[in-house]
């Protein structure tokens, strides 16, 4: 009798409202099925790690490791900060498109790219997303937040609709991701392979029946994703439905 | 030559189950799509997979076109005397590949 007017009053007490600081982010692993959470976790089942292995053996034939040493010391924390300014080009470069010109160019998006992209990703698996505070990125931020908030395509619809505004709900049978980019690059099952944000991005123009964005936008959309998923878990080589 | 992920366990009890992972890249495809040139690609498929402890075989599969691309084989084995794991796959356009791993078995 006694403990169930202790619940009763429990139950009526007023609830704490909730802390203004609980952050409400949620990266794509903690939305996906146990099932795809279990398949990640395992690095025997998760097949990313079929490129990982291969950009382990890149890291030796393409001589990064003559400058580098291993890249388990010197590539820990790199992908939480990239896209980071490159004083060469003037101007912000993405971490693929930094390997893709150190040594013989590689072609975006190729196995060899998306092998080094995953395996110096997974260096820094578990690291918290730490964007550079470099003033010379903000008008690139400033100008990928215009794009994820601009109205785009046939659709007329822009990322943060979904991404901001609907994210939770469904489109079609497909739970809508908050959009943080915290495990490129990935495979997803529906890729049957491992892709990057840049595939992904032009996933989802295309989705909406918009001209795809340039290059340049791309790397500025990916540094506003960043700066929004910041402080969020690295969990490069992830998988997603 | 193919990359694959083979997992075992370090070593097993006489008698014990034991998991097998077989995870290996192929793209699987079924011979049904066309490429971005209208054409269809041909089919290149894993047809078998088979494994052998010794010259015993111990687990055989067969695959068709809806498997996934890069397949995971998983099975269980009763651990019975140590020796040489073999794995053996094959499929359309001559594919072959053939791994090794130790199996350790205490008594």
């Amino acid at each position: 009798m006694k403990a169930a007017l202790l619940l009763a009053l429990a139950l009526l007490a007023p609830q704490d409202p909730q802390d203004p600081q609980e952050d409400a982010r949620r990266s794509g692993f903690e939305t996906m099925s146990p099932a795809l959470q279990a398949m990640q976790r395992d690095d025997a089942t998760n097949p990313a790690w079929l490129w990982v292995e291969n950009g382990r053996a890149l890291w030796r034939e393409r001589g990064c490791v003559r400058c580098h040493g291993e890249a388990e010391q010197s590539m820990r924390g790199v992908a939480a900060r990239y896209p980071a300014w490159d004083g060469r080009l003037q101007r912000p470069l993405t971490l693929a498109q930094r390997i893709q010109h150190e040594g013989p160019v590689l072609a975006a998006d190729s196995e060899e790219l998306l092998s080094l992209a995953a395996y110096v990703g997974l260096q820094s698996r578990g690291l918290p997303i730490a964007p550079p505070a470099d003033v010379r990125l903000d008008p690139h931020r400033k100008r990928g937040r215009a794009l994820f908030e601009k109205r785009v395509g046939q659709l007329n619809l822009s990322c943060a609709q979904c991404h901001d505004q609907r994210a939770g709900e469904k489109l079609g049978g497909a739970l809508i991701p908050q959009a943080h980019p915290t495990g490129y690059p990935l495979y997803r099952l529906e890729w049957q392979s491992l892709g990057s944000l840049t595939r992904r991005l032009r996933n989802c123009t295309a989705g909406v029946r918009a001209e795809p964005f340039d290059d340049s936008a791309l790397v500025d959309l990916e540094l506003y994703l960043m700066e929004r998923a910041a402080g969020m878990k690295i969990d490069t080589p992830a998988v997603r439905p | 030559m193919a990359r694959t992920l083979i997992t075992v366990p370090a070593s097993a009890r006489r008698g014990e189950l034991i998991e097998i992972r077989c995870l290996i890249a192929h793209p699987m495809e079924t011979g049904y799509r066309r490429g971005d040139d209208g054409l269809l690609l041909p089919r290149n498929l894993i047809r078998r997979f088979r494994c052998y402890v010794g010259d015993e075989l111990v687990f055989e599969a067969e695959l068709f076109a809806a498997v996934a691309a890069n397949p995971l084989l998983s099975f269980w084995l009763r651990a019975e005397a140590s020796g040489t794991l073999r794995f053996v796959w094959e499929g359309d356009q001559n594919f072959a590949q053939t791994e090794h791993a130790a199996l350790n078995v205490t008594p």
